[in-house]
């Protein structure tokens, strides 16, 4: 069976750095940090108490005030960045039967869940709101963008934590390369910026304790790393299969060619220590791209900035690309937006393209000595002007999950 | 509270919190569910919140029969 071949025709984002594609590439390439001093809640009693913030979304731009109310945060994202991704992609007359929704998120809707089970203990169960459960499910943010395009097609929500969107990209990838589908709306949202989802990390001792520096805190690859930084966010690019999106005569930006996932099966939360499942992930992407190591010019990491997260990568590139991984770039563009968790693979994808349009590798800022074994070119805190032909946009999760997705620069 | 007016211009705001509508929109024969675009979830909240202002306990087969404002201001003023 030939698979349907697909492209990517829109895309849109709210980012710490930027909520659209111009202002997060601008971000990116002058490495302006969106990590600051937490003000979505009193963090003064906890060890980390810097994030990268979203401060200028207004989901009143997209949704009307009660149907706002009833959207936990990061379905507000979720359809905020979808509809700019719609509009980017100039989609107006879609067959619904024949369009979907893949989404990713690595929580689901935590701050509802907080705030109704402060009301479930301080005035009991009959005060618990009717719009508590369609508020929080992880699934409903790819409902809700189901019902504002009337997309009727495959409608799937991926949890795979970080690895979430990148997940969701590469199942909708599937949805159209089987011919389910001719267009799907795929990424994922994250907001979970509250003092439960702090306390837990902090108490993994999985995010940077930076407090004083927050710009210069998440640093990848870095000797001086010491763990991620949280934001939130998302990210929706609109997959199109070729034929569709010629008939229309689409602007397209890139084409997805491979999708590879896999589980360390090693640690609920720590990677592998050789970046097993990462170098699977990897490797079954460029397969599935039919695509040699050495046409890959530019790997956006997953690279979180936690010491063994960004050594199992770069040992996991080595080891899938041999010579080609010190020819080509890597950078964890991490190190501006800080981690979006479920909505990192869709953004920072969504970066990967934006380099393939404009032939520059977005920097890895703050990598002022890389680390022992970290010795692959990151793209140190200045961007490059290079070739950029064929992107990998990798997504890791806790949980082992893997997700790799390969794209490359449209050629008729 | 009794004073019809008082406990009118209460419910309008919760009305118009709750369910995103305008307040002219708020008229005392206007149905929640046709005429202010409440679905049965919203109407569920809405109970909520006028339990929780007036310091009721709403059963439910009496929120049932609450299906315009009028209904709910007369409730309210005959029960809180």
């Amino acid at each position: 069976m030939q698979r349907e071949r697909v492209v990517v025709t829109g895309m849109g984002v709210v980012s710490p750095v930027g909520s659209t594609l111009e202002t997060l590439w601008a971000g990116l390439i002058s490495g302006q940090s969106g990590v600051g001093p937490v003000t979505r809640f009193d963090a003064s009693d906890f060890p980390t108490r810097i994030a990268a913030e979203v401060h200028d979304f207004d989901p009143l731009k997209y949704v009307e005030k009660k149907e706002a109310r009833h959207m936990d945060r990061f379905v507000q994202m979720a359809v905020a960045a979808a509809q700019d991704a719609y509009d980017d992609a100039e989609l107006h007359d879609v067959d619904p039967e024949r369009s979907g929704v893949a989404a990713g998120t690595g929580i689901g809707g935590m701050e509802t869940l907080t705030e109704q089970h402060e009301i479930l203990l301080t005035k009991g169960p009959g005060r618990v709101s009717p719009f508590f459960i369609p508020k929080m499910i992880a699934n409903i943010a790819g409902a809700q963008v189901a019902m504002r395009f009337n997309l009727q097609g495959p409608n799937v929500t991926l949890v795979t934590a970080c690895a979430s969107s990148g997940s969701a990209i590469g199942d909708a990838l599937r949805a159209i390369q089987y011919g389910e589908a001719d267009v799907m709306l795929a990424g994922g949202s994250e907001a979970v910026l509250l003092p439960i989802a702090f306390a837990g990390f902090c108490a993994m001792k999985a995010m940077s304790t930076r407090n004083d520096d927050p710009v210069h805190a998440s640093r990848p690859f870095d000797k001086e790393r010491d763990g991620f930084v949280m934001g939130e966010g998302a990210g929706f690019l609109v997959l199109e299969s070729l034929s569709h999106a010629k008939a229309r005569n689409a602007r397209i930006y890139a084409e997805l060619v491979g999708y590879g996932r896999s589980a360390d099966a090693f640690h609920v939360v720590e990677p592998h220590p050789e970046g097993r499942g990462a170098a699977q992930a990897m490797r079954r992407a460029l397969r599935d791209a039919d695509i040699d190591p050495n046409a890959v010019d530019y790997i956006n990491a997953h690279g979180t900035s936690t010491q063994k997260g960004d050594l199992a990568e770069t040992l996991a590139i080595k080891e899938v690309f041999g010579e080609q991984a010190y020819r080509l770039a890597v950078s964890s563009t991490k190190s501006v937006t800080g981690h979006l968790l479920g909505a990192a693979g869709a953004v920072e994808l969504i970066a990967s393209i934006l380099a393939i349009k404009h032939q520059t590798v977005p920097p890895t800022v703050n990598l002022m000595e890389p680390s022992d074994d970290c010795d692959l070119n990151y793209v140190p805190n200045t961007p490059q002007q290079r070739p950029v032909h064929v992107v990998m946009s990798n997504a890791f999760g806790f949980g082992g999950q893997n997700a790799a997705i390969v794209a490359r620069e449209y050629v008729s | 509270m009794a004073n019809k007016e008082q406990v009118f211009d209460k419910v309008k705001e919760i009305i118009v919190d709750q369910l995103g509508v305008d307040e002219e929109e708020v008229v005392p024969e206007a149905s929640f569910i046709d005429d202010l675009g409440a679905d049965s979830l919203d109407i569920v909240e809405l109970i909520m919140a006028l339990e929780e202002e007036f310091g009721l306990e709403i059963p439910d087969d009496e929120a049932e029969k609450i299906a315009t404002v009028n209904d709910a201001v007369e409730y309210i003023r005959e029960n809180a």
